[in-house]
């Protein structure tokens, strides 16, 4: 029992982390205060970040970790604190928008999840293992994608120099 | 249905319940926050193809997405912190007369 269990330790995991992904993306909706939502996210990113995990995906799973937890959402739950948490006119929690929105979702979830059922006979399963060393990514990072990696540095630059204008405009006018 | 079908049917839901999030809620920052995890499923789409292929492809991708993330962030939360400002309020209905 328990070595069978052993042996599909990995699938389960899967399981168990992919349910507790979808679960915090319904909290997400559902939940009233911001902190929460936020909370939720977390919780979500976590057990993606567990999914990388066991998909084989380390470094992938540890910056999701280190960036989207450790960076993006430390930032979220900053600004979150910032604002006034009594504020009043954020009393409804949903646009008028439910029903169609609902809508379009169902429709949407149908669509795509029809195409995943039907499958994907080109994508042959491939041979598991290891595909994914560090190494391996290192070097097509650095010789086979340098153009993106130097645009995404030219992309933070612009990034930081439109926060700081953004800040500047406003100071300007007050 | 192999693991890769399931963790695609995932990555729809996550996308689609993201794209629900930004549509319904009103609270700007947790508009914010559903298109994070629009992002994230995404993120998981192409992990598992990177993961059916035996490519690096899509995980230098998902790198790239997690440098935009951080840099849409940093734009994002400066504009809702003027838009907050300015207004008082971060419900997204009393921005309205930003429409053209």
């Amino acid at each position: 029992m328990i070595e069978s269990l052993l042996l599909h330790l990995d699938s389960l995991l899967l399981y168990v982390f992919g349910a507790g992904a979808l679960v915090s993306a319904v909290l997400m909706l559902v939940l009233r205060q911001p902190m929460r939502v936020a909370l939720a996210l977390i919780s979500a990113m976590v057990f993606l970040g567990g999914i990388y995990g066991l998909l084989g995906v380390h470094f992938i799973a540890a910056f999701q970790v280190l960036i989207y937890v450790g960076a993006v959402m430390v930032f979220m739950v900053y600004v979150i604190m910032l604002l006034d948490p009594r504020d009043p006119s954020c009393s409804q929690r949903f646009s008028p928008l439910v029903v169609p929105a609902v809508l379009v979702f169902l429709l949407f979830l149908g669509a795509l999840g029809y195409v995943v059922w039907q499958g994907f006979p080109a994508l042959a399963e491939a041979p598991h293992g290891s595909v994914y060393e560090l190494q391996r990514f290192a070097a097509s990072f650095l010789t086979e994608y340098w153009l993106h990696f130097e645009l995404t540095s030219v992309l933070l630059v612009v990034a930081v120099v439109a926060a700081i204008a953004v800040i500047g405009v406003n100071r300007g006018k007050t | 249905m192999s693991d890769a079908q399931l963790l695609l049917t995932l990555a729809v839901a996550l996308f689609a319940l993201g794209l629900l999030g930004v549509i319904v809620r009103r609270h700007v920052l947790i508009m914010l926050m559903c298109m994070e995890l629009m992002m994230n499923g995404v993120n998981l789409s192409l992990v598992t193809f990177a993961h059916q292929q035996g490519s690096a492809v899509g995980t230098v991708l998902v790198f790239l997405i997690f440098v935009v993330a951080a840099a849409e962030i940093a734009i994002a939360i400066p504009i809702v912190l003027l838009l907050v400002r300015r207004k008082r309020t971060v419900d997204l209905y009393a921005y309205t007369d930003l429409k053209g």
